[in-house]
C-alpha cells in the first residue's frame, strides 16, 4: 500500500496524518472532562499509528512508473473486505438487536450493551459501514472502467476510503458510550459530521478529476448515479446537521432546527438517504455489474436516463410522507404522498430495465449465483419501491406507520435489495481484483445465496405479519367503542414474531459470514501464471454509451 | 430531448449542475415555507422552557435512544386519542432541539405522559420494567440510580439552546445548576429560585426519592413528568379528530 506511492506522495500522507494527529491531540486536551475526549484519543492513534506506518515504508524504492499504465484497484481490494467486516459487525449486531426485543434481560446492567445505544451501531454499521464501503470500493472501480482512465492520484482514494471508516469507527464507538444527536441515520455529533464533509469533498473532488482524465467522450449511464448519490448526500447531510455545540470542549450539540421544522428537515434527510444512499447508488452498481455479468447490454438506455431524472426530482418531495396526521401542515403531507405514488414510475424503470436486460440470459440466472443475487436484488427492488409507494398513501399509513410493518419494509430494500446487489457486485469482481481465477468456491456462493434468500424471506413475512396485527390491535373497537386491546396486549402478540425476525436475521449473518470465509480464501490461492494475471487489462464497457 | 441529454452526457459540469438543480426544487419548496408561514405553529402563550434538570432529562432520554421506542407524537387519528389523549400540536414541541416525534412504537407513545404516574412509579419502572409490567420489552436502567449527574454545565447548554432560539433569560443561564440541584431538593435553598425562574407549576421534587444526590434518574423522571405540560393548548377547544 505504502509502496504504492511516489516519494512526494509518501510526504504528503505524513503531512496529512500528522495533522490529523494533531487534531486529535486537540480534542483530547480540549475535552479531557467529556467523552469527547475519548473520540480525541482515537483520532490521535489513527494519525499518529498511520504516521508511523508511512514513515518505515518512505525509504522503500519508487513504485513501478508502468503501474500508470493500469487502473489503481488497491483501494477498491481493501474497500472490499472492509465492506464485510462492516457486514458482519451490522448484521452481527442487528442479530443481538433482534434479540434483545424478544428477550430484554440481555442488557446484563451495562449501559453500552442496552437496546437504545446498540442499535444505532447496527443501522449505521449496515447503512453506511457495509453500505457505504461497498459504494466507494466499487465507484472506485466502476469509474476507472467506465471512463478508461486511472484514478487522478494515489493518495485522495486512500483519504476517502481510510477517513470514511474512521467517521464510522466514530460513530460506532460513540453510540455506545450515548453520543448520539438522536436524528436517526444521522446519529453522530457535530465533530463527526464536519469529518465526513471534508472526507465528502475530497470524494467528489476524485469523481470530477478522474471524469475530467475520461478517454470516452460520453458519461456512462453508472456515473451519473454514483455522482447524484455524492452530490445529494453531501446536501442532506450539510442542511440536516447544522447545529450549535454546547463548547468546542463538549460533544453535545444542539440541532438549529426545532419542532415541526426539524422533523420535515429531518424526514427529508432520512427518506432521502434511503433515495441518494440506498438506491441511487447502487443503482450505478446495478447499471455496471449486471449487464456486465450477464454479458448483454442494458436493455434501454433511454429508460435508464428517465428512470435517473425521475428519482433525482421526485424523490427529494417524499421525505414529508413519514409525518401523516402529524403537526406537519397538511398541504406538505399531501405533496410527499402524491410524489411518492409517482416515484414508483421511475423506480420500476429501473427494476424492469434491469430484468428485460437478462432476457436471453435466463439460462446464466439459473446456472451462476452471483448473477441471480442481482437479479433477486432487481425484484426485491421492484418489490420494496410498489411497497413504499402504497405507504405512502395516508390511509395505508395510518395503520402502518409506527409499526413493524415498517421495519419489514426497509429491510426487505435493505436484505433484498442493497445487500443482494453489493454481495453479486463484490463476487463478480474479487477474483480480478486479486489477480486470481476464480473465486475459492463456487458452491459457497450457492449456499450463501440460499442463507440470504431465506433470511431475508422470514425477516419480511415475520415483519408484515407482527406490524399488520400490531396497527390492526391498536385500532379495534369493541362493540360499546371502546378500545379492546391495551397496548401492552398487543407487544405480548408480537413475540412469536421478534423471534422469527432474530432467526431470519441469524440465516443472513451467516451468509455475510461464508462471504467473508469465501474471499479470504480466494485471497489465499495461489495466483495464476504471470500471462494470466493481466486478467484486469482496460476494458469497454458493458455498453457504450450514447448509443 | 434525447439530444439535449446528448449533451449532457458529454459535461461533467453540466451534469453536476443539473443534478444540484433538479434535486433542490422538492426540499426548497415544502420546507423553506414551513419557517415563513405563520399558520405551522400554533400560538401558545403559556408555553413555557425546559428547566435545566428537564434539558439534562431529556439529554439521557436522547442519549438511551428512547426515541428509537418511542413517538412523542399523537396523530390525529380517533384510536390514539382515545389512547393517549388530545393529539399533538406543533407548538408543543417548539422548543425541542431536535424533535423526539420518532418512527416506531415497540412502547406506547410518550406525548402526554406527564403527571400520568407517580415519580416512585416511573423510578421503579426505568429501574426495572418487569417488576411493574412482567411482559414489558423496555431494558432495565439500573445504572441512572447509580450515576451522579452532571449539572456543572448546564448553564452552557441552556446558552446553546438560546444560540438557537429558545427564550432563556441570563437569570437562567447564570443559575442554571443551582436550578438543578433545587428542583430536585424541596427543601433546598435553592428550590425558591427554581419556582421563581420557571413558574409555580414547576415540578419542585424528590424525584427518584432520596435528596443526598442528585441522579441521572432525578433529571430524567423530571423530563418525563412535564412531557404534554409545557402548554395547555392542546386541551383547548381543537378542529376535530379524523
Amino acid at each position: 500500500m505504502i509502496a504504492d506511492l511516489t516519494r512526494t506522495e509518501r510526504l504528503w500522507a505524513m503531512l496529512i496524518l500528522g495533522a490529523l494527529g494533531l487534531v486529535g491531540l486537540a480534542m483530547a486536551i480540549g475535552g479531557r472532562n467529556d467523552l469527547l475526549g475519548i473520540h480525541g484519543w482515537i483520532v490521535l492513534a489513527a494519525g499518529l499509528g498511520g504516521f508511523v506506518a508511512v514513515m518505515r515504508g518512505r525509504d522503500a524504492p519508487e513504485p513501478n512508473p508502468e503501474r500508470l499504465n493500469e487502473y489503481y484497484d488497491a483501494p477498491t481490494r481493501v474497500g472490499l473486505i472492509l465492506t464485510l467486516l462492516w457486514a458482519v459487525v451490522g448484521m452481527g449486531v442487528g442479530f443481538w438487536v433482534a434479540a434483545l426485543l424478544a428477550w430484554p434481560d440481555m442488557t446484563f446492567d451495562v449501559p453500552w450493551l442496552s437496546f437504545g445505544r446498540l442499535r444505532p451501531v447496527h443501522t449505521s454499521g449496515v447503512i453506511f459501514g457495509f453500505g457505504g464501503n461497498a459504494l466507494i470500493a466499487t465507484s472506485f472501480h466502476v469509474l476507472q472502467r467506465t471512463t478508461r482512465a486511472r484514478l487522478p492520484d494515489q493518495i485522495s482514494p486512500w483519504f476517502v476510503l481510510l477517513g470514511y471508516n474512521l467517521f464510522c469507527v466514530i460513530a460506532a464507538s460513540g453510540y455506545l458510550m450515548g453520543l448520539t444527536q438522536s436524528k436517526e441515520y444521522a446519529e453522530p455529533e457535530w465533530y463527526a459530521d464536519i469529518w465526513l464533509v471534508i472526507v465528502w469533498v475530497v470524494y467528489f473532488a476524485i469523481y470530477m478529476r478522474t471524469l475530467a482524465r475520461r478517454k470516452e467522450p460520453h458519461i456512462y449511464v453508472a456515473n451519473w448515479y454514483y455522482m447524484a448519490f455524492i452530490l445529494v448526500v453531501a446536501i442532506l447531510h450539510i442542511v440536516n446537521n447544522l447545529a450549535v455545540p454546547v463548547s468546542f470542549g463538549s460533544a453535545k450539540s444542539y440541532s438549529l432546527f426545532s419542532g415541526v421544522q426539524d422533523a420535515m428537515t429531518q424526514w427529508w434527510y432520512g427518506h432521502n438517504a434511503v433515495a441518494f444512499f440506498l438506491t441511487a447508488g447502487f443503482l450505478g452498481m446495478m447499471y455496471y455489474y449486471l449487464p456486465k455479468r450477464a454479458g448483454r447490454p442494458i436493455f434501454s438506455y433511454r429508460m435508464s436516463i428517465i428512470s435517473f431524472w425521475g428519482i433525482t426530482f421526485m424523490y427529494m418531495w417524499a421525505g414529508s410522507h413519514h409525518l401523516h396526521y402529524t403537526a406537519l401542515p397538511h398541504w406538505v403531507q399531501t405533496l410527499g404522498m402524491a410524489f411518492s405514488v409517482v416515484l414508483l414510475v421511475p423506480s420500476w424503470a429501473s427494476a424492469g430495465n434491469a430484468l428485460l436486460t437478462l432476457n436471453g440470459a435466463w439460462h446464466k440466472v439459473r446456472d451462476d449465483a452471483v448473477l441471480r443475487f442481482m437479479a433477486l436484488a432487481a425484484i426485491f427492488y421492484g418489490i420494496t419501491t410498489f411497497e413504499g409507494s402504497f405507504m405512502a398513501i395516508r390511509a395505508v399509513n395510518s395503520l402502518s406507520h409506527y409499526t413493524d410493518w415498517t421495519i419489514g419494509h426497509v429491510h426487505a430494500g435493505a436484505l433484498g435489495w442493497v445487500a443482494m446487489i453489493t454481495f453479486g457486485s463484490l463476487y463478480s469482481i474479487v477474483p480480478s481484483m486479486f489477480k486470481r481465477e476464480r473465486i475459492y468456491s463456487q458452491k459457497l456462493v450457492e449456499v450463501h445465496f440460499w442463507l440470504a434468500l431465506s433470511g431475508t424471506v422470514i425477516y419480511v413475512f415475520a415483519m408484515w405479519n407482527s406490524g399488520v396485527i400490531q396497527g390492526l390491535m391498536w385500532r379495534t373497537y369493541t362493540e360499546s367503542g371502546g378500545l379492546t386491546y391495551s397496548f401492552i396486549d398487543s407487544l405480548v402478540a408480537m413475540h412469536p414474531y421478534y423471534i422469527a425476525r432474530a432467526f431470519g436475521g441469524l440465516l443472513f449473518l451467516l451468509g455475510a459470514l461464508v462471504a467473508l470465509y469465501n474471499v479470504i480464501m480466494t485471497i489465499r490461492m495461489p495466483a495464476p501464471a504471470p500471462d494470466d494475471a493481466a486478467l484486469d487489462i482496460p476494458v469497454q464497457p458493458a455498453m457504450q454509451a450514447g448509443e | 430531448m434525447f439530444g439535449l441529454h446528448y449533451n449532457l452526457e458529454r459535461s461533467a459540469v453540466g451534469l453536476v449542475a443539473f443534478i444540484v438543480l433538479v434535486a433542490s426544487i422538492g426540499g426548497l419548496i415544502e420546507i423553506a415555507p414551513l419557517f415563513t408561514i405563520d399558520e405551522t405553529v400554533e400560538q401558545a402563550p403559556d408555553m413555557r422552557v425546559y428547566t435545566p434538570l428537564e434539558v439534562a432529562g431529556r439529554n439521557i432520554y436522547i442519549r438511551e435512544g428512547c426515541y428509537a421506542c418511542h413517538s412523542q407524537m399523537i396523530r390525529t387519528l380517533r384510536d390514539e386519542v382515545e389512547r393517549y389523549g388530545p393529539y399533538s400540536l406543533a407548538v408543543e414541541s417548539s422548543y425541542d432541539h431536535p424533535q423526539l416525534w420518532g418512527s416506531k412504537r415497540t412502547g406506547p407513545d410518550l406525548a402526554r405522559l406527564g403527571n400520568k404516574y407517580s415519580d416512585a412509579w416511573h423510578t421503579t419502572h426505568l429501574n426495572n420494567p418487569r417488576d411493574l409490567v412482567p411482559e414489558s420489552k423496555m431494558p432495565a436502567y439500573r445504572w441512572l440510580l447509580r450515576d451522579q449527574l452532571q449539572a456543572d454545565d448546564l448553564g452552557e447548554h441552556l446558552a446553546a439552546l438560546r444560540a438557537v432560539g429558545v427564550p432563556y433569560t441570563d437569570e437562567q443561564i447564570a443559575n442554571a445548576s443551582l436550578d438543578a440541584y433545587g428542583q430536585a431538593n424541596p427543601d433546598s435553598a435553592a428550590a425558591g429560585g427554581v419556582a421563581e425562574r420557571y413558574g409555580d407549576a414547576t415540578n419542585i421534587r424528590l424525584f427518584d426519592g432520596e435528596a443526598t444526590r442528585l441522579t441521572d434518574m432525578d433529571a430524567l423522571v423530571a423530563y418525563l413528568q412535564v412531557l404534554g405540560n409545557l402548554t395547555d393548548a392542546a386541551h383547548q377547544p381543537q378542529p376535530e379528530a379524523e
